[in-house]
C-alpha cells in the first residue's frame, strides 16, 4: 500500500507531532474533569475520612461551622437552600422555556426566527454577578412593595432570577430538540390534515421528548451550580424555608460566602470542599443522564428514520 | 375548492390561539429582560463619565472611578485566552478531523460538555486547590486566568468544532488526493477556511470570562488594589467582583455607583456577543459554498 507512512520526511514528522498534540488537546478534557475531581477531593479528604457524618451531613440543618466549643456541619438547611430556589426557578421557566422554543421552532419563520434566536442568545449571555445585582437592587424593593413582605431577598426572588438565567439554555437545547424531529414525520401528520398545533403536541412533542428532558436536566443544572445570583438574591440566611417568602441559603453560596475567612486546611475549610465535592457528584451525574436522553433521542430517530426507506427500496 | 367545514374554521382559531400563547410566552423571556437594561441604563446612565472610567477607586470605593477594575478584567481575559485557545483548537481539531467514533471520543465529548456544567464554585474551589495552593502560583491573575480558561474551554471548543464542520468533506479529499498529509491538509485547507468562525467562538469566550465571578474570588482577584496589577503573579481587582463587594460589601456607596459598574460590564459583554454573532451573520452571507 503506497501510503503517506513510506515517506519519512519532513512533511511525515510534521504530520506525526500534530497528530499527537491535537490528540493530547483533545485528551486535556478529560484531565481537567478528572483533575477537578482530584483536586477538590485532595483538599477536601480530610473532612470526608474523619470528620464526616453521614447522617449530620445530609439529616441535620445546623450549619455553624464557625461554632467554637461544637461547630456542626450540616446541609440540609442547604441542600433545601438549593432545591427550594431551584425547583422555583424551573415552575416559572420550564413552562416558558418550551413555550418559546415551540414558537422559535414551529411557528415562527424566517427573520422573525432568527432574531428571537439572537435575543435568546444575547440574554444567556448576561454575567451571574449582574443578575444577582438585579435581583438585590431591583428585584428586592419590587417583592417588597408588592407583596408586603419585610425582606424582599427569599426564595422567590431568587427563583425568578434563576428562572430567567435558565431559560435561555433550555429554550436554545429544547428548541434544538424539536429541530432534531425529522421533518418526514411533520409532513406525514399536515398531509393527513393535522394541522400546525395538532402536529406539535401529537407528533413533534412526543418524538422529541428525550431532548426535551434533556433541556429541563441541563436547567436544573445551571440552577444547582448558579452561585453569585443566588449567594446576592437568596438572602443567605441558613433556614429550611416554609414559604417562598424565607431566606435561604444555598450550597453554591456558603462556598462563596465563607472560603475566604476560612484557614486553608481547617475543618472548615475542608467541609466547605466536601460541599464542593457533593456539587461535583450531583451535577455531574445530571449532565450525565441528560447526555443519555439526548442520545436516546438521536437513536431512536436514526432507528425510525431508516425503516420506511428499507421498506421503499427492497 | 372545497368549503371549510366547522370544524376547520374551529381548528384554525384554536391554532391562532396556540401561536398567541407560544409568543406570549416568548416574549415573557425577552421583556423583563429588556425592562431590566432599561433599568440599569436609566439609572446607572448618570455615573458613566470618562472620570468613572479612568480614575481610581477613592474614599474606600464609595467614590472614583473603576480603571483597576477594567484594567484588571482585561488582564484576566488576556491571560485565559492565551491558555485556552490553543487547548480549545487542537481539541476541536482532534474531535473533527481525526476522532473515530469510539468511546474515547465520547469521553471526551462528556468531559466537555462536564466542563460547561460544573457549577463556577467548584471551578474556584478546583483553582484554588491546584493552581493556588499546589502549583504555588499563589493568588494571582496567572492562578485565577487558568481557572477560568479551563472553565471556558467548552465554549472555543464547541464554536471552533462547528466551524470546523461546515468545512466541506470535498475540500479535504481534494487536497488529500493531491498528496497531502492530513496536517497540511488542515493547516492549508480546513483552518483558513474555518478561521473566522474560530473567531466568533474566541469572542463568545472573551465575554464569557469577562462576566464570571465565582472562580476568581479566591483564585487571583481582589477586592481593593489601589495600583494596576504589573504582571501576572499580582492580583488584580475585576469588574465582576468589584460590582459584588461595592453592592453588597462596602457600606455608603452613593446609588449610581454600582447600577454605573453593572451597567459598563454589560454593555462589555452584550457587546461582545453581539460582535460575534454579527460577525457570524456576515460570514453566513459571504459563504463561498
Amino acid at each position: 500500500m503506497t501510503h503517506a507512512a513510506d515517506r519519512r520526511d519532513l512533511a511525515w514528522w510534521i504530520d506525526r507531532t500534530m497528530q499527537v498534540l491535537v490528540l493530547a488537546g483533545g485528551l486535556s478534557a478529560i484531565v481537567f474533569i478528572a483533575g477537578i475531581f482530584l483536586f477538590i477531593t485532595r483538599e477536601g479528604a480530610g473532612f470526608v475520612f474523619d470528620r464526616f457524618d453521614f447522617r449530620e451531613f445530609f439529616f441535620s440543618p445546623r450549619w455553624t461551622p464557625t461554632s467554637n466549643h461544637n461547630p456542626t456541619y450540616g446541609a440540609l438547611a442547604l441542600i433545601a437552600g438549593t432545591a427550594s430556589v431551584t425547583g422555583l426557578a424551573m415552575v416559572v421557566s420550564v413552562p416558558f422555556s418550551l413555550g418559546a422554543a415551540i414558537y422559535i421552532g414551529e411557528f415562527a419563520t424566517g427573520r422573525v426566527r432568527e432574531t428571537l434566536k439572537v435575543l435568546v442568545e444575547l440574554l444567556a449571555a448576561i454575567p451571574s454577578v449582574v443578575w444577582g445585582f438585579i435581583g438585590l437592587s431591583i428585584m428586592n424593593p419590587l417583592i417588597i412593595q408588592v407583596f408586603d413582605v419585610p425582606v424582599g431577598l427569599n426564595v422567590l426572588n431568587s427563583g425568578i432570577i434563576l428562572g430567567l438565567m435558565a431559560a435561555p439554555i433550555m429554550t436554545t437545547i429544547a428548541e434544538d430538540a424539536l429541530k432534531a424531529v425529522p421533518d418526514g414525520y411533520r409532513e406525514a401528520a399536515e398531509a393527513m390534515g393535522a394541522t400546525r398545533w395538532q402536529v406539535t403536541f401529537k407528533v413533534v412533542l412526543p418524538a422529541a421528548r428525550n431532548g426535551l428532558v434533556a433541556a429541563t436536566l441541563l436547567g436544573v443544572g445551571r440552577g444547582f451550580g448558579e452561585t453569585m445570583a443566588v449567594l446576592m438574591a437568596s438572602g443567605h440566611s441558613v433556614n429550611l424555608p416554609t414559604s417562598p417568602f424565607d431566606s435561604v441559603r444555598a450550597l453554591t453560596a456558603t462556598i462563596a460566602a465563607e472560603l475566604g475567612e476560612t484557614a486553608a486546611g481547617s475543618d472548615h475549610y475542608q467541609a466547605l470542599f466536601t460541599l464542593g465535592i457533593f456539587l461535583f457528584i450531583v451535577t455531574f451525574a445530571i449532565n450525565l443522564a441528560a447526555d443519555v436522553f439526548v442520545r436516546g433521542g438521536r437513536r431512536k430517530y436514526r432507528r425510525r428514520g431508516r425503516r420506511p426507506a428499507a421498506s421503499a427500496n427492497p | 375548492m372545497f368549503e371549510a367545514t366547522e370544524r376547520n374554521r374551529r381548528n384554525r382559531k384554536v391554532e391562532g390561539l396556540f401561536r398567541l400563547l407560544f409568543l406570549w410566552m416568548t416574549c415573557m423571556l425577552i421583556l423583563p429582560v429588556a425592562l431590566i437594561l432599561g433599568v440599569l441604563i436609566v439609572r446607572g446612565g448618570p455615573a458613566i463619565s470618562w472620570e468613572f472610567l479612568f480614575t481610581r477607586p477613592i474614599n474606600n470605593m464609595t467614590a472614583g472611578g473603576i480603571l483597576p477594575a477594567l484594567v484588571g478584567t482585561v488582564w484576566l481575559v488576556v491571560v485565559a485566552l492565551i491558555a485556552s485557545v490553543p487547548v480549545g483548537v487542537a481539541a476541536a481539531l482532534y474531535l473533527s478531523e481525526y476522532a473515530p467514533d469510539n468511546r474515547l471520543t465520547r469521553a471526551i465529548n462528556l468531559a466537555i460538555i462536564n466542563l460547561a456544567g460544573v457549577p463556577s464554585i467548584v471551578h474556584a474551589l478546583f483553582g484554588l486547590g491546584a493552581f493556588v495552593i499546589f502549583f504555588r502560583f499563589g493568588t494571582s491573575i496567572l492562578a485565577a486566568s487558568l481557572t477560568l480558561a479551563i472553565m471556558t474551554l467548552p465554549v472555543v471548543i464547541v464554536a471552533t468544532r462547528e466551524s470546523l464542520q461546515t468545512v466541506p468533506l470535498a475540500f479535504r479529499e481534494a487536497c488529500w488526493n493531491m498528496g497531502a498529509t492530513r496536517w497540511q491538509t488542515i493547516r492549508k485547507v480546513v483552518l483558513p477556511n474555518s478561521v473566522s468562525g474560530i473567531l466568533t467562538g474566541v469572542i463568545l469566550e472573551v465575554s464569557r470570562t469577562a462576566g464570571e465571578t465565582a472562580p476568581i474570588m479566591f483564585t487571583g482577584a481582589a477586592v481593593f488594589m489601589p495600583f494596576l496589577p504589573q504582571g501576572v503573579l499580582d492580583q488584580t481587582m475585576a469588574m465582576s467582583l468589584h460590582l459584588f463587594v461595592i453592592s453588597t460589601q462596602v457600606p455608603d456607596v452613593p446609588e449610581h455607583m454600582p447600577f454605573g459598574v453593572a451597567l459598563v460590564l454589560i454593555s462589555l459583554v452584550l457587546a461582545m456577543n453581539g460582535l460575534s454573532i454579527a460577525f457570524r451573520v456576515y460570514l453566513r452571507g459571504r459563504k463561498k459554498w
